[in-house]
């Protein structure tokens, strides 16, 4: 199924944290522009698998390979996984007073231009695009000058990580549980922005409990995950099937069709 | 008794003017004090060897020193040079209800009234307290009438030149309901010595905003001291920051001797190189209904060391105290050190009362989150760190001070000796 055009392929990975595996034998294939949805039940790997493609301390593959645009992404570590184009908007961003969000924006925007072999962005050219960034998601200009996440309520918190991906123009977007703790309104303006985003050369994992926000961005797969691998994969009637019957439907569903 | 203590009392000894009555009383605790050792309790992290072997002695010429600028502020500025008061910086038009005078040159009722005041909030255990009060020579008084805002900080700067030694006093009155801002400061060159304290009297209802920039470093030998008096409903925000020296040594007393009193001081230190600051703050709750908000946070490096003292005492009578104290150190060396000792001492049986201190690397879930944002953890742990005494910058009440010493900060910073 991969082939040389794919952006991420990940095969066979098995993954622990703190020597549990969660991740077993987790097969993905994702091509520039496709937006792929992974559902499935809580404790199923959804976030587990966001943090072993970011790369984040702890979560160890233990088997498996991971290539992100023809390059083996365990290899590379946090910052040139993001330098690279991958992009983790978390489900809950941590707060860190004393850094506005401005100077966090700044940093990290030159940093990635940095290992792309760019100029540092000016300052006022990225005050420019921060703001427009800031209006396109909703969130209030005042903002760009308070600690990152500081005292932000959940729904801004998951705009300012909008806000992030749309300065930092990522060439993956992994969404996790962006829509989790979001009213209706915030939902279509968080599925507003990603759509916005939609280009034949970025591509996006949107992680979700509910079928809801696939309402809003139309995925072209949809993979239901459970005990730590894809169990099935379909195009977006999948995502209403699964709302319609529920998880449970799935277990028994995925029992079948292990045992045909 | 140290051949240091011995020459300061026989210089104390000699002064002969309206501060008799205190200076002899100062003179005479010194000569039963012992100098303090290593197992001095007060004194266990900060040896005195810097000011046993200091070269700085008083010095008659008063040389052609003038106060850093501070960008955009507009202070009334009071001078010291080489321990003496520069008349000449004073305005001559103060605004109405504020008044700086100085202590020899009041009229006798007021004079009397500043010797009554005189050491009068600074406790006797302070050694180098007691040596500012036997040597300090111009002692200046300033007070704002009840009710009276001033607009203006008052800003009372330090300066030493050269191989100088100077004692500089102040004390500082608020009426009921006057509110004042005051920035103390040191600027000393080479090897020096100082001793810079501070007595604030602050009436019912006032308000008093506080800031001590201790930013002398090298061969500066500095104690000094802050000492608040507070009455009912007054309140006061206190903002310290201090780089380190051969040895720079801080007490501060707030001592809530009325009801509904509200203290919040926020201590910053910044050390590097061999640098040492040593920060005693002590919180006397007396009475009920009180709040303090302390929080002190340091990053040492170098091979520096940082001594923080945070001692809270509720008295029996101090039901309905609200306490809190945070102390947070990083180190970014292997070879820097940090000796910190919260104390709480608890009477009475109705407060809340809250302490901690770390030592501790910068917190890994924002390393992380940081790194996903494509900053390399050099970087991102310098941030983090930065991030983590900005925070303090970021409340300080007086944003013409937050924008001037927030770069000078990080300037220091990005220079520190990190391995």
């Amino acid at each position: 199924m991969s082939d040389n055009k794919s952006l991420l392929t990940i095969k066979d990975v098995y993954a622990s944290i703190e020597e549990k595996q969660i991740i077993k034998g987790f097969n993905l294939d994702i091509k520039p522009g496709e937006v792929h949805a992974i559902m499935g039940p809580n404790g199923a790997g959804k976030s587990t698998m966001g943090y072993v493609l970011s790369g984040r301390e702890g979560y160890e593959v233990d088997s498996g390979t991971i290539t992100f645009d023809g390059k083996d992404l365990l290899e590379m570590e946090i910052e040139e996984r993001a330098a690279a184009g991958l992009f983790l908007a978390f489900q809950y961003p941590v707060e860190i007073p004393g850094v506005s969000n401005l100077e966090f924006l700044k940093a990290s925007v030159d940093a990635i231009r940095e290992a792309n072999g760019e100029e540092p962005i000016t300052s006022s050219e990225l005050l420019k695009q921060a703001k427009e960034a800031c209006k396109q998601v909703n969130l209030p200009l005042a903002f760009l000058k308070r600690g990152v996440n500081e005292g932000f309520s959940g729904g801004e918190k998951k705009r300012n990580e909008l806000m992030q991906m749309l300065l930092l123009k990522p060439r993956l977007c992994i969404l996790d549980e962006t829509d989790s703790g979001l009213d209706i309104d915030a939902l279509q303006m968080v599925a507003e922005g990603v759509n916005s985003q939609r280009s034949p050369d970025r591509s996006f994992i949107v992680v979700t409990h509910y079928q809801r926000l696939l309402d809003y961005i139309k995925p072209d797969f949809v993979h239901v995950l459970a005990d730590g691998k894809i169990v099935k994969s379909g195009d977006a009637s999948l995502a209403l099937e699964l709302e319609s019957q529920g998880y449970a439907w799935l277990e028994t569903h995925k029992d079948e069709e292990i045992e045909g | 008794m140290s051949e240091w203590l011995e020459n300061a009392i026989s210089r104390g000894q000699k002064i002969d003017d309206w501060l008799n009555p205190k200076r002899s009383r100062a003179l005479e605790l010194l000569s039963t004090t012992n100098w303090p050792t290593r197992k001095t309790e007060a004194w266990r992290y900060t040896p005195l060897r810097a000011i046993q072997s200091t070269k700085a002695t008083q010095l008659d010429v008063v040389s052609d020193l003038t106060p850093l600028a501070i960008a955009d502020l507009s202070a009334i500025e009071l001078v010291f040079k080489n321990g003496k008061l520069d008349k000449s910086q004073l305005s001559d038009t103060l605004p109405a209800g504020l008044t700086v005078t100085l202590g020899s040159e009041l009229a006798a009722a007021q004079q009397s009234q500043a010797i009554a005041d005189f050491s009068e909030v600074k406790p006797d255990r302070h050694l180098f307290g007691l040596v500012n009060d036997a040597l300090a020579q111009d002692v200046v008084i300033v007070n704002v009438e009840a009710g009276v805002k001033i607009e203006q900080p008052v800003r009372i700067s330090s300066l030493l030149s050269q191989g100088a030694e100077s004692h500089t006093r102040v004390q500082v009155t608020l009426g009921e309901g006057a509110e004042l801002a005051v920035i103390e400061d040191v600027q000393a060159e080479g090897e020096t010595l100082n001793t810079a304290f501070v007595e604030y009297f602050v009436s019912p209802k006032a308000h008093l905003e506080h800031y001590r920039f201790a930013l002398q470093t090298g061969t500066n030998v500095s104690v000094g001291g802050c000492h608040f008096n507070m009455l009912d409903h007054s309140t006061m925000h206190s903002t310290i920051v201090a780089f380190g020296s051969d040895l720079s040594r801080l007490d501060t007393d707030i001592i809530h001797s009325g009801e509904f009193v509200d203290a919040k001081l926020n201590a910053i230190y910044l050390l590097d190189n061999n640098e040492l600051f040593d920060l005693h703050a002590t919180v006397e709750h007396a009475m009920p209904n009180g709040t303090t908000e302390e929080n002190v946070r340091c990053i040492v490096g170098g091979r520096a060391k940082a001594v923080f003292n945070g001692r809270i005492h509720i008295h029996r009578d101090a039901q309905k105290t609200l306490a809190e104290l945070n102390n947070r150190n990083l180190l970014v060396s292997k070879t820097a050190e940090i000796n910190t000792k919260p104390e709480l001492e608890i009477y009475a049986d109705d407060v809340r009362c809250a302490h901690g201190a770390t030592s501790a690397e910068v917190d890994k879930q924002a390393l992380y989150y940081l790194q996903t944002r494509g900053i390399n953890r050099a970087q991102a742990n310098i941030i983090l760190n930065f991030g983590f005494i900005n925070e303090l910058i970021d409340l300080m009440p007086n944003k013409v001070l937050a924008e001037w010493i927030r770069p000078i900060i990080r300037a220091r910073f990005s220079s520190m000796k990190v391995n």
